[in-house]
């Protein structure tokens, strides 16, 4: 069975989904991310969905997923270049991602990652000061 | 006319005369669909492409009136047969004629479509899509993905729907633009609608469309100063 | 191309491959690409019902043609425990807890056709159609 890589950059943990996965793909991928998220003391998940030229309402929740449990373990979750198509088909099919931020490409995600960090960052210094 | 002389030879002597659709025609028929299609793109009348057939009539029943001189009763069976035979050429031309005029009617169609959802980038990252004229469902759905695309090609996050252009709009156009605002939300960009006209604004009140959380502002300036306050851009002066 | 495909659904990958044997017949018919991301989808919906809560079946499909336009047909056919209530199913959310969920509204949300067909004890059948735009 194919396993996704998960890489780490800096921070941050990067997926990119190049495969037509089945559900037991998904479920362990869900699993492994969050075991990451942990052991590397990831602050946030970068998925790239760029390559998927579909996205059904299980892969859908997987998503939702991800960005739940990340958000429980204090990491953002971003996904990164949704296909129009794919897009338009969502939400015909009504799933809106909820909780699931979004960007256009891997750089823009990375952008909005370390702007909240920072933002982050702000906030606890001025509790300080 | 040569042509048109062997075909019906052809057809005579292969085919039952009152039968068109029959194999033994089916050379008449193309050489007739052929330049009806001709005679329909480059802008000929219905009756100019038809009057080709017709104008063959005279010239045969000289020959027939020729052939059957002392023969009133054949001359008439004779005359009788060919006018029905050529006057169903001239219905084929003109059917041939009406369904090649709807293919190119058709495409222009299709062609003005597309002319008329241009998307325009306002400055990096920031598209706008003015419409203009009445949208229905179809031309939406059109405008819908131009813009996504424009999305992924030009690399924009921020898209401003200007619909000062747009005379009404109706439940099915609304919820369109609204699916529209939440796909780029998904792919990751962020929709303005501008140009709400006060028509507009009491039809989307009344059929109870939600706006949701999606920013709307009176007119593209608006709109546009918005976007680059968004993208922490300024205007000054030199 | 095939005119008739019967593919099984015994499998979790056996989803996978009736995705993509449907998005390849949606391409050599030219539907749009919308068209065949919106029923590939319904597809992956509709197998993933019969693979999960049908216990299992098959998946037909068709390539058919009307006057001017082709079209690809897909029925999901399934002897499982079948569904109580269908008109319930087809609203969204709906989920006994097996997550039924959008799978059947989304499907039909997103095909120009829908037909289900349900018994208690017997089994489901769900058929889906996507037709090209008129020529």
């Amino acid at each position: 069975m194919d396993r996704i890589p998960i890489l780490k950059l800096g921070h941050f943990l990067l997926v990119t989904i190049q495969v037509d996965m089945h559900d037991r793909l998904a479920l362990v991928l869900q699993e492994e991310l969050t075991a990451r998220i942990v052991s590397d003391r990831a602050r946030g998940v970068l998925i790239d969905i760029s390559s998927l030229d579909i996205v059904d309402s299980f892969i859908g929740r997987m998503l939702s997923n991800i960005a739940g449990m990340a958000r429980v373990l204090d990491a953002e979750t971003v996904v990164v270049g949704m296909q129009p198509s794919v897009a338009i088909t969502l939400v015909e099919l009504g799933l809106s991602l909820p909780g699931v931020r979004t960007a256009l490409n891997v750089d823009r995600g990375m952008d909005l990652l370390k702007a909240s960090l920072d933002v982050e960052g702000e906030a606890a210094s001025g509790q300080d000061g | 006319m040569h042509d048109f002389v062997l075909a019906l030879k052809q057809g005579l002597a292969n085919g039952k005369i009152d039968d068109l659709d029959d194999a033994g025609w089916a050379s008449m028929r193309s050489m007739l669909t052929n330049l009806s299609r001709q005679r329909a793109t480059q802008g000929f009348t219905p009756a100019e492409t038809a009057i080709f057939v017709f104008s063959f009539k005279p010239v045969l029943f000289n020959q027939l009136r020729q052939a059957y001189r002392d023969d009133p009763a054949s001359l008439a069976e004779e005359i009788l047969t060919s006018t029905e035979l050529l006057d169903k050429l001239g219905l084929l031309t003109m059917e041939a004629y009406q369904k090649t005029r709807e293919a190119v009617i058709v495409r222009q169609q299709q062609e003005m479509l597309e002319l008329s959802t241009p998307v325009v980038e306002l400055w990096t990252g920031i598209l706008a899509l003015p419409l203009i004229g009445t949208l229905d469902s179809a031309r939406t759905q059109i405008v819908m993905q131009n813009l996504l695309e424009a999305i992924v090609a030009r690399g924009a996050d921020l898209a401003i729907i200007d619909i000062t252009g747009v005379p009404t709009v109706d439940t099915l156009v609304a919820q369109h633009l609204l699916k529209t605002v939440a796909a780029a939300r998904l792919m990751g960009a962020e929709c303005i609608i501008s140009g709400i006209r006060p028509q507009i604004a009491q039809t989307i009140i009344h059929l109870g469309v939600d706006l949701g959380s999606v920013i709307t502002k009176a007119n593209l300036a608006d709109a546009f100063r918005l976007a680059l306050k968004k993208k922490r851009l300024a205007v000054a002066s030199v | 191309m095939d005119k008739t495909v019967e593919l099984p659904l015994r499998a979790q990958e056996d989803v996978v491959s009736v995705r993509q044997t449907v998005r390849s017949h949606a391409v050599a018919i030219g539907l749009s690409l919308v068209d065949q991301t919106k029923l590939v989808t319904a597809a992956s919906e509709l197998a993933r019902n019969t693979f999960i809560h049908g216990g299992g079946g098959t998946t037909r499909l068709e390539v058919i043609q009307d006057t001017a336009r082709s079209g690809i047909r897909l029925t999901f056919e399934d002897h499982g425990p079948g569904i109580r209530d269908v008109e319930q199913a087809l609203k969204d959310g709906y989920s006994t807890g097996n997550g039924l969920g959008l799978g059947l509204g989304g499907a039909r949300r997103l095909t120009n056709e829908f037909a289900i067909e349900s018994k208690l004890g017997a089994g489901t059948r769900v058929v889906i159609t996507q037709w090209t735009k008129k020529s």
